[in-house]
């Protein structure tokens, strides 16, 4: 009987799976005259490798630190410390990611072999933990107030899910107009609602504002999913509780913290789950509204793996990062799992 | 302790009366059972005591306060639910508590209160489970508890047994029955079972169609049912009911007989009745007493019969093709299609104006 379903999931889920582990241990490409080659984890360290160095600031010849007209100390190019010097080697090959000044004297520079992926890393990363909690936040007051008995609820429920049942391409690019920097209604409305006094601000092309606008937008889409759930878990609520607290005398603070919330309690263990997954797979609204840019603040884990396996037809290195994200994501889960366990 | 009295009380939901002008007086202490068949308001009215429905019209007061608009929490009342209505995720003791939680008693005090309560409830050694970890007596305990810790003036019961077995059920309902005699509150009661109903009532109100029936003591809705209705919906086997035509009127008898039946006399009570007009006889089959034919008042043949050890029941076929049920105290043999006689005491027969509407009891 559930053959043919195991069949398909085999087909298309399970072998994927596989298939895609597998690779990411040689130098596959999409296509090429090369043999396939194992080479071990080498995709990984490629991806992952990370170092520390610290540099001196550049001195003249009285041991004086040169400073530019700012009065900040002037350092020697990262580049030709680390070129062909013997010391550095473990270096080699790798781009300054981030880095502070320790004190006057000295800078402590991070680097990073793949500068790119860790950015990416960072702002998916960034997108969970910012997402799922406004969103799952968001989406709970929304439910209740949806769950009131007044007349025309079922219209404002349509409203709040109306966004989810169209497709998140056709979102981003409408929202891509909302962000417009010259004409978008974003900046119309605020300067109408500032009497002109708000200039206009080109959201998606400043890398301080791209990744935060595509959060909002993102919650923006998904939060009546979420609503649909937590107002599923609602339902399932004894309404006889609520009037045996009422008969008590809670007040509604109350009667949200001793009924409501944990009568919620699995419900928001999925939310979060759900919400989590989803974010860590951010993906659509980056291709159609930024592609990464500007200047790589809007990367992520898997437009980088798409970009790699199909833009630049590095199946292998694709494969790897896909990879990376389902052991985050299953590690991040497992966490999930153990903080919001049945405790007895 | 207090007294609750109901004016005129109505319910409307939207276009729909279910609560249609009820009067009820209920004295400090007493233990009150609405019963009625199902969906005649019983509920209905119980909660808009509670305050969880609006009142549409009419006054409820308790102790000489008119409480229409108060908040429940403010009415001096506690609610016991059919379906417990206790916290999944809370241990037995935070149940007790709730209420004591809420209004941040102070902890000595809530302590003190919940230990008492689980003294009365014999529950002391389950205040720290969880709910799921007790069985459905020992979780309408739980609810009771709840309620008992508030201190109400009036204790309000949604048929609070009907969840349990039969064994569990007769427990629990003796249970409350001395706690009715301990705690000496008010106490509302509504129920579906007769037998809770008779021996926890002072007072059982009938109610059908959101209409009061009659109010009375157990033994007195029971020996002089005012209505068909009420006649017909206490006692198991419920009355028999026979169709007779009124032949003569005095002050207090009349007389009655029909194709079955050899004219009696029977008291008529002032209803309305009238001479060549038609009534109902009422006659609980406790009072049936199978005789030889020759003997009997009603005449018919025996149709069927349940031996239930202590009592026999047996479904007669009379004359006329009606059929009426004896309950004989005994057990009895009485093979089908036996010619038998039935006798009664005139005096234990009621007599009423037929009424189609209130004839067919529901159970
Ligand atoms: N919220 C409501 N909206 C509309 N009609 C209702 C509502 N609550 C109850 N009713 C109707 O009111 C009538 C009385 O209901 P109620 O629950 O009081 O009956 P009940 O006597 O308690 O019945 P049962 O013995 O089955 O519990 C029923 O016909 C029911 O359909
Ligand atoms: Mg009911």
């Amino acid at each position: 009987m559930a053959l043919p379903g195991f069949g398909l999931i085999a087909i298309f889920i399970i072998l994927p799976f596989f298939f895609a582990i597998a690779l990411s241990f040689t130098n596959q490409r999409l296509i090429s005259p090369n043999p396939t080659q194992f080479i071990g984890m080498a995709n990984y360290s490629r991806l992952l490798g990370v170092g520390v160095t610290t540099i001196q600031p550049e001195r003249d010849d009285e041991g004086e630190i040169i400073r530019n007209a700012a009065g900040a100390p002037e350092y020697p190019r990262l580049r030709t410390i680390i070129r062909g010097n013997p010391d550095f080697a473990n270096l080699a090959g790798m781009r300054e990611w981030f880095s502070w000044e320790r004190s006057d004297e000295a800078r402590t520079i991070v680097l990073a072999r793949d500068v790119v992926f860790m950015k990416a890393l960072v702002n998916t990363l960034l997108f969970v933990i910012i997402v799922a909690p406004v969103q799952a936040t968001l989406a709970l007051g929304l439910a209740l107030l949806i769950n009131q008995r007044l007349r025309g609820i079922s219209f404002y429920r349509a409203v709040y899910f109306m966004p989810v049942v169209v497709s998140i391409v056709v979102v981003s690019l409408l929202w891509r107009f909302i962000y417009d920097g010259n004409n978008g209604l974003l900046n119309n409305m605020l300067s109408a609602l500032t009497f002109g006094w708000f200039e206009g601000h080109d959201w998606l092309g400043d890398p301080s504002t791209a990744l935060g606008a595509i959060m909002v937008m993102s919650i923006w889409q998904a939060v009546g999913f979420h609503m649909v759930i937590w107002l599923s878990g609602l339902q399932t609520i004894s309404p006889t509780l609520y009037e045996a607290a009422a008969i008590e005398g809670a007040s509604k603070a109350q009667t949200f913290r001793y009924v409501t919330w944990p009568g919620l309690r699995n419900t928001a263990v999925l939310i979060l789950i759900v919400i989590t997954m989803q974010a860590f797979a951010l993906f659509a609204q980056i291709d159609v509204m930024t592609n990464g840019g500007p200047r790589d603040s809007t990367q992520t884990i898997v437009f980088q793996a798409v970009e790699r396996g199909y833009g630049r037809q590095d199946i292998s290195g694709g494969s790897t990062i896909s990879v990376l994200l389902f052991l985050l994501v299953l590690t991040i889960s497992l966490i999930q799992g153990f903080l919001t366990r049945e405790k007895t | 302790m207090a007294q609750v009295s109901l004016r005129n009380v109505r319910k409307s939901f939207g276009a729909v009366d279910v609560i249609k002008g009820v009067d009820i007086d209920i004295a400090d202490g007493e233990f009150v059972v609405f019963v009625g068949p199902s969906g005649c308001g019983k509920s209905t009215l119980l909660r808009m005591i509670a305050g969880l429905e609006d009142i549409t019209d009419g006054d409820l007061e308790i102790d000489g306060v008119r409480m229409n608009d108060r908040q429940p929490k403010d009415r001096g009342i506690a609610m016991v639910f059919q379906t417990y209505a206790i916290f999944p995720h809370m241990t037995v003791r935070e149940n007790v508590a709730f209420g004591l939680t809420i209004n941040k008693t102070p902890k000595a005090e809530a302590a003190a209160k919940v230990a008492e309560a689980a003294r009365i409830l014999q529950m002391e050694h389950l205040m720290d489970r969880k709910p799921s970890q007790l069985s459905g007596g020992q979780r309408q305990r739980v609810a009771i508890g709840r309620a008992i810790v508030r201190d109400p003036k009036v204790f309000l019961f949604d048929e609070p047994l009907s969840n349990l077995d039969a064994a569990l059920r007769m427990d629990m309902r003796m249970e409350i029955g001395k706690l009715h005699q301990s705690l000496g509150a008010s106490m509302i009661y509504v129920t579906h079972d007769q037998v809770e109903a008779m021996t926890l009532a002072d007072k059982i109100v009938v109610l059908k169609d959101g209409l009061v029936m009659q109010v009375g003591t157990p033994m007195d809705l029971y020996h002089a049912p005012d209505n068909l209705f009420v006649a017909g919906f206490l006692g198991a086997p419920s009355m028999n009911f026979i169709d007779v035509k009124l032949t003569e009127m005095e002050s207090e008898l009349a007389t009655v007989e029909n194709a079955a039946m050899q004219p009696i006399k029977v008291a008529h009570k002032g209803r309305a009745l009238s001479v060549g007009g038609r009534g109902v006889l009422g006659i609980r089959p406790q009072y049936l007493h199978p005789v030889a034919p020759s003997e009997g008042m009603l005449h018919g043949k025996v149709a069927l019969t349940e031996r239930l050890g202590a009592e026999t029941v047996v479904e007669v076929m009379l004359k006329d093709g009606e059929k009426v049920i004896a309950a004989l105290a005994e057990d009895r043999i009485l093979a089908p299609g036996t010619e038998i006689g039935l006798r009664f005491d005139a005096a234990q027969a009621h007599l009423f104006a037929d009424d189609a509407t209130q004839r067919k009891a529901v159970h």
